[in-house]
């Protein structure tokens, strides 16, 4: 090896490498490892659904209704002869959209009225707070079926309840977070400086609060996916024929005398992406900040 | 024209919330942090605020920038008044003056590179200028820390060099005034007289005028011009800083200076000990309010509060029972 070149790496010192040395103490732990398995076959397979499935998912074909797994179908077949592996991998595709979506969303207004109630004047923060508490106060599933008898089933109004029940959650995180660094001595001196309010709020409280509210986001994302297929099983979700892990149990669960499978093929993949991604957040969150287990639990 | 006029300055803090102090029919839910202060600091000179903790001296420094609301009094800045000024009209008014505080690490944005950080006064303050390049240099040299520096975060620094960056983010705007809150606070002793030079050079350099806040008598004694002793939020002596140290009238200022500890073992003084504990401030002493802890209290001390005394050079003190001795001579004669 000649000693004449010196490695520069064109990576300011923060953040990739901060990125690479997580993600290794990620991999390190099993359970990690099996989340970030499990994450990775479902975010590819949803991605990939158009070129993995072998059949329409919404294909109909009665005569091969209620078929064993074979090569043919990998999972078998539904009561209307759909293919299960097909229908599954759809399925994901509109379990992670709903998810990422909403909670995107979520982090997004979450973020920006946690700092405004934390940041902001007392009353501001009184009102804003009464009415995390007030969206809080329903039952997650009740508030659900509410919306879904008013506005009526649909992608976009299970997207409209996850934003607006995780809303609050992510405030509440958010605003605590400013509070407490609202004193802090950095703070006083970027106003001493005559720095303005927003550049306070996006320059020196943002950077210092979206981390755990990242790591609690991605923690969220299997609740928001059994919220989505426990819609659409009690069929006040996604509508059919477009396929949904919930739809699909439910179906499976009518023809349960029949045949197995599609309770089956609904149902594992539900269980296997709600451990990946728990596995997951828990993970990033004992590594990343393991101060924010006292915050959550 | 002074810089920096304080004239009876005066904060206050609730203690009780507005119901309840309704429920328990207290008049006075009100606690004075800083009582009736006032002094003058010239541009290019220094004035050292000393006192215990909890005396009120950050207070005092936090109301004068505006981080705090004073209840009375005036500040005016070259003139200006300070007090009441919106955040748009105090704007210009922010690049003359810097502050420091107390945690070195701190007081720095935890997520920002030594880069944003020392940069960031021209950021707000002369928005779309492209050569910060130079000034980061310029400035980073000026308080002794090297160019790689520039992209440390705060954590990577130890507490000297956290102090130098921000010694060097004051300095960017090149404020008339500098207010530093504790300027040694957490550091080695070693590394405390390094900044302390680094400042006073500067200030020879820049003729810019410093605010220092300290309870460090040896920090005081060799950068300020001017000191003003503080306890239970008022002033109980101020003057020209030899003249104090040489002359204390305020017993409480004897005191402090006696438990100064000397060099020299064999040194006999007339040390002043206090008594007991600070007083709080829900139940201010009546009469002198150093009452309660003086060992030459009288009976008028219990009752009258004193005046404020005047000698030449500005010496101003508060006491019906002045001191006379001074530390030093009493070194020598208990010598002889």
């Amino acid at each position: 090896m000649s000693a004449t070149a010196e490695r520069v790496s064109i990576w300011p010192t923060g953040a990739w490498s901060a990125a690479v040395k997580g993600l290794r103490r990620v991999v390190r732990e099993p359970l990690g490892l099996v989340g970030l398995i499990l994450v990775a076959l479902v975010t590819v397979s949803a991605i990939g659904a158009d070129w993995f499935a072998p059949y329409d998912a919404t294909e109909i074909n009665v005569r091969n209704r209620m078929l064993w797994p074979s090569l043919e179908h990998l999972l078998g077949t539904d009561q209307l002869g759909r293919d299960l592996f097909s229908r599954v991998l759809y399925g994901g595709r509109i379990a992670l959209e709903v998810a990422l979506i909403s909670i995107g969303l979520a982090v997004v207004i979450g973020l920006a009225l946690g700092m405004l109630a934390g940041f902001g004047p007392r009353w501001l923060d009184a009102v804003l707070i009464f009415a995390f508490d007030t969206v809080r106060s329903f039952p997650t599933i009740m508030f659900a079926l509410a919306v879904v008898t008013l506005v009526g089933p649909s992608l976009e109004t299970i997207m409209l309840i996850v934003v607006v029940t995780q809303i609050p959650v992510y405030a509440r995180v958010v605003r605590t977070q400013t509070l407490a660094l609202k004193g802090s001595e950095f703070i006083m001196a970027a106003r001493v400086m005559g720095v303005g309010t927003l550049r306070i709020m996006t320059v020196h409280l943002l950077p210092n609060v979206i981390g755990p509210l990242l790591i609690l986001a991605s923690m969220d994302i299997p609740f928001v996916v059994t919220i989505e297929a426990g819609l659409s099983f009690l069929g006040m979700g996604v509508r059919p024929p477009t396929p949904s892990w919930g739809s699909i149990l439910n179906d499976g669960y009518s023809f349960i005398s029949n045949t197995p499978w599609p309770v089956l093929a609904g149902g594992i993949p539900l269980i296997l992406t709600t451990l990946g991604f728990t596995f997951l957040g828990e993970t990033l969150r004992d590594t990343f900040d393991p101060k924010l287990r006292r915050i959550i639990e | 024209m002074a810089l920096l006029e304080v004239e009876n300055l005066r904060v206050r803090f609730r203690v009780k919330g507005a119901v309840k102090s309704l429920v328990e029919r207290d008049p006075d839910p009100f606690i004075d942090a800083v009582l009736n202060v006032s002094f003058t600091l010239e541009g290019g000179r220094t004035f050292g605020l000393v006192g215990e903790s909890g005396c009120g001296k950050t207070t005092l420094a936090r109301a004068i920038v505006g981080l705090l609301q004073a209840q009375r009094g005036t500040v005016r800045f070259s003139g200006q008044e300070l007090l009441g000024l919106t955040d748009r009209q105090a704007r210009p008014l922010r690049r003359q003056i810097a502050m420091m505080f107390q945690d070195p690490v701190g007081s720095l944005s935890p997520r920002l590179t030594v880069r944003s950080i020392i940069t960031e006064p021209f950021k707000v303050h002369e928005p779309g200028r492209q050569d910060l390049e130079d000034d980061l240099q310029r400035l980073l040299s000026m308080v002794g820390l090297s160019p790689e520096f520039a992209a440390r975060y705060p954590h990577q620094l130890s507490g000297g060099q956290a102090r130098r960056v921000g010694v060097a983010r004051a300095l960017a705007l090149n404020p008339k005034l500098i207010i530093a809150d504790e300027p040694t606070a957490g550091l080695d002793v070693s590394v405390q007289g390094d900044i302390l030079s680094l400042l006073a050079r500067l200030q020879d350099d820049l003729g810019m005028a410093m605010l220092i806040i300290s309870h460090n008598l040896h920090v005081v004694r060799h950068v300020t011009d001017r000191i003003g002793i503080m306890y239970l939020g008022r002033f109980v002596e101020q003057g020209r800083t030899e003249e104090v140290f040489a002359h204390p009238r305020h017993p409480y200022t004897h005191a402090l200076l006696s438990a100064n500890p000397k060099p020299d073992p064999d040194a006999v003084r007339d040390q002043v000990e206090l008594l007991g504990e600070v007083p709080s401030l829900l139940a201010r002493p009546a009469g002198c309010e150093f009452h309660t802890r003086c060992p030459f209290v009288s009976a008028t001390c219990r009752t009258v509060a004193p005046n404020t005394i005047r000698l030449e050079g500005a010496h101003l003190f508060s006491c019906h029972h002045p001191r006379v001795a001074s530390p030093d001579r009493a070194v020598l004669t208990g010598r002889g």
